[in-house]
């Protein structure tokens, strides 16, 4: 492969950078973790907590929504009292509704969960 | 409805069930049976079967009744039995399944390394068992005596006998495939009747049920008693009895019930002329169609009541022993979770059914209020409103459904609690299995027949509330909060499963209450729930010495995704 115009410099492919030499060797995470050093107690209590904030986000938002439909009959009494499709508004909830909206935040959980899971192993593997 | 159609029914899903344990005993018999063919089960399966395990007598029969007869407010039944499953999918299911164990006796010992916390465990899944065995023995006689007018405890019995020789066979439980097909079997039965109930409705020309009056007999009826009532009349009415009224002996004479109470002796019929309102049993309140359609009206302290069966039902589901076992059957925390996802929506989808049969019945088959029977609604819908030949099909096919609901809660519940008395409370082994199932079976069967009769959804939601006064803090603190100690646990136990425990043998022994004390001891959960988290907290921050010491090793186990390379400790369920 003779170059045709020799003032153009050659092109050369980067096929290595490198990285291994600049980068030492290190103790995996794994490893960390099983032997219960400080670093890996900071890896686990880090999946631990994010998992518990998700989980405990979710039954905030349960909580709110369970615990306020009793206390919002009881405060605005015409709420009892409004019809949708010809049926009492907490029955269209309570009867209908409440139950998608359940599967749907159910649904949403697990995504995040599993998205936290990921995080966690991509973490836990990268060298 | 037809008792010899609605007698093949039952004879056809009886023999159906020892068929299958007979045949089960072949396929699959060992915890690592069960595990391994756990590999090739789709969460859809592994998914209803927990909904066919779990739809009990109570969700068929009982939350139909209970609507029918208090309203809006019992709405938040079904809707905490669904969210209960919401709560365990983001606090419980993907740990547990990665904890390795298979029973609550198992979580309590791989979590607390303590033999103390799992007998108190093994405890509290028999109480708990057995308070929800009770009820459906106490319904299937009712089923029972409905199409054939047998005594109550015959169906009760029949049930229990089943059970026992499924359990003691090895069969039923383990195969995934039949508690799934009976998930599919009760919403079938329940979803076929409500097209052609509501088409019936619709040609009645939609009534409504807005009126500010408590229900009437709209036709001159006749009403047969066949269990010992006090009824409340409210207003005078011309009736012709058949039977024994007041203590007085009649065949068919006419007489004016003055208000007030009046007792009418099992077989007895009384009827009506067309636009009486319906005499009430004594211990159902008095409400109007307005008042019954709209929430907050039904019993006294209703505030304090819902809250506290929101309370009961969202924390209990996880602490149910016969739900737990079937996590184990995934592969992993994260099908455990996708698991929990399709139980969520393959119950929400049963849950729209019963407040459509309450509502109905509370329009059609309103003597039911008098008789006391409201558990029986699902069951006579179909012939009342239907009639002919397609209302006793249709009947039929309900009381299938019922028994089906019987047998696949009661054989789950049996196994599980044979499971524990069997390893951890008798000395482990076949023979201890054995006496184990038999005892199982035996005292809630006795506890049926001598307890008051109580609504069978009200008992077990008691199941519930002792649950989430007990397993659900062991659950949550476990799992989540590494300075629990073994006293702690022990302590949290001990207030919560004790109060709530004490609360539902006073309801089931004694009573009615009333006031307070009634709505505090029915529905105990408000308190005994916040008492038990309080005391397991408080105990184990005095107590810091007694946390366990592999407790970093069991938050991997419990926490780390399957696909890392991690020590997870080495403990393992013992195998029965």
């Amino acid at each position: 492969m003779t170059p045709k115009t020799p003032e153009r410099p050659k092109r050369e492919v980067v096929t290595s950078p490198r990285t291994t030499a600049a980068r030492r060797p290190r103790y995996p995470v794994t490893m960390e973790i099983d032997e219960q050093t400080g670093l890996g107690e900071v890896y686990m209590r880090s999946l631990v907590r994010t998992q518990f904030r998700l989980a405990l986000f979710v039954c905030t938002v349960l909580g709110c929504v369970i615990g306020g439909l009793p206390l919002l009959f009881l405060l605005v009494p015409d709420l009892r009292e409004v019809r949708l499709l010809g049926l009492p508004l907490p029955w269209v909830v309570l009867a209908g509704l409440i139950y998608p909206a359940f599967v749907v935040g159910a649904w949403l959980y697990v995504r995040q969960a599993e998205r936290n899971e990921r995080h966690f192993a991509d973490l836990v593997e990268r060298q | 409805m037809s008792a010899a159609l609605g007698l093949t029914a039952v004879i056809v899903v009886v023999v159906a069930a020892i068929l299958i344990g007979a045949f089960g005993l072949r396929l699959s018999r060992t915890t690592s049976d069960f595990y391994v063919a756990s590999r090739t089960v789709s969460p859809l399966w592994n998914a209803s079967a927990i909904g066919g395990e779990y739809l009990s007598a109570a969700s068929f029969l009982g939350i139909a009744g209970l609507i029918l007869a208090y309203g809006a407010d019992m709405l938040w039944l079904p809707v905490g039995w669904t969210g209960g499953y919401l709560v365990l999918l983001v606090l419980v299911s993907a740990p547990l399944r990665r904890s390795g164990a298979y029973t609550l006796p198992d979580f309590a010992e791989a979590r607390l390394e303590s033999m103390t916390v799992r007998r108190l465990a093994s405890v509290l899944v028999v109480l708990i068992g057995w308070l929800y065995l009770m009820p459906q023995f106490q319904s299937a006689g009712l089923v029972f005596r409905t199409i054939t007018g047998a005594p109550p405890w015959v169906g009760g019995l029949l049930v229990a006998v089943v059970v026992a020789v499924n359990v003691l066979s090895g069969g039923m439980r383990s195969i995934t495939f039949v508690q799934a097909f009976q998930y599919w079997l009760k919403l079938t039965a329940l979803a076929l009747p409500v097209v052609f109930l509501l088409f019936a409705w619709y040609a009645h020309g939609k009534p409504a049920l807005g009126r500010d009056a408590p229900p009437v007999f709209t036709d001159a009826v006749s009403v047969a008693v066949s269990a010992d009532v006090t009824v409340n009349v409210e207003r005078p009415v011309a009736v012709t009895v058949t039977g024994r009224l007041d203590g007085r002996r009649m065949s068919g004479q006419r007489v004016t019930l003055r208000p007030g109470p009046h007792a009418i002796a099992h077989d007895t019929t009384v009827t009506f002329p067309a636009g009486t309102p319906v005499p009430h049993v004594e211990n159902l309140p008095v409400l109007t169609d307005h008042q019954w359609a709209l929430p907050l009206h039904s019993r006294e302290h209703p505030l304090y009541a819902t809250y506290s069966l929101i309370l009961a039902t969202f924390l209990g589901t996880m602490g149910l022993p016969h739900v737990l076992v079937r996590f184990y059957t995934n592969p992993d925390g994260r099908a455990a979770r996708r698991t929990t996802l399709v139980v969520l929506t393959l119950l929400g989808a049963f849950y729209l059914l019963p407040a459509v049969y309450g509502a109905l019945g509370r329009l059609y088959t309103p003597e039911l209020l008098m008789t006391g029977r409201t558990d029986a609604v699902v069951l006579t819908l179909p012939g009342r409103l239907i009639g002919g030949a397609a209302g006793d099909l249709l009947g039929a096919l309900v009381t299938a459904g019922a028994f089906a609901a019987f047998l696949s809660t009661s054989s789950g519940l049996a196994v599980s609690v044979a499971g524990v008395i069997g390893q951890d409370i008798l000395r482990g082994g076949v023979p201890s299995f054995r006496a184990a199932t038999l005892l199982a079976v035996t005292v809630p069967l006795v506890l049926a027949t001598v307890a008051r009769s109580l609504a069978v959804a009200d008992v077990v939601g008691l199941a519930f509330a002792v649950a989430a006064s007990s397993f659900c803090p062991l659950l949550v603190l476990g799992i989540w909060w590494r300075r629990l100690s073994t006293a702690g646990a022990v302590a949290g136990l001990l207030a919560g499963g004790g109060l709530a425990g004490g609360a539902v043998i006073a309801v089931i022994t004694g009573g009615p209450y009333t006031g307070w004390t009634g709505a505090l001891l029915a529905q105990p959960a408000a308190w005994t729930v916040p008492i038990s988290f309080a005391v397991m907290i408080l105990v184990s921050l005095l107590t810091p010495g007694r946390v366990p010491r592999g407790v970093a090793r069991t938050m991997v186990r419990l926490h780390a995704p399957e696909a890392l390379d991690l020590d997870r400790g080495d403990w393992r369920p013992r195998s029965t």
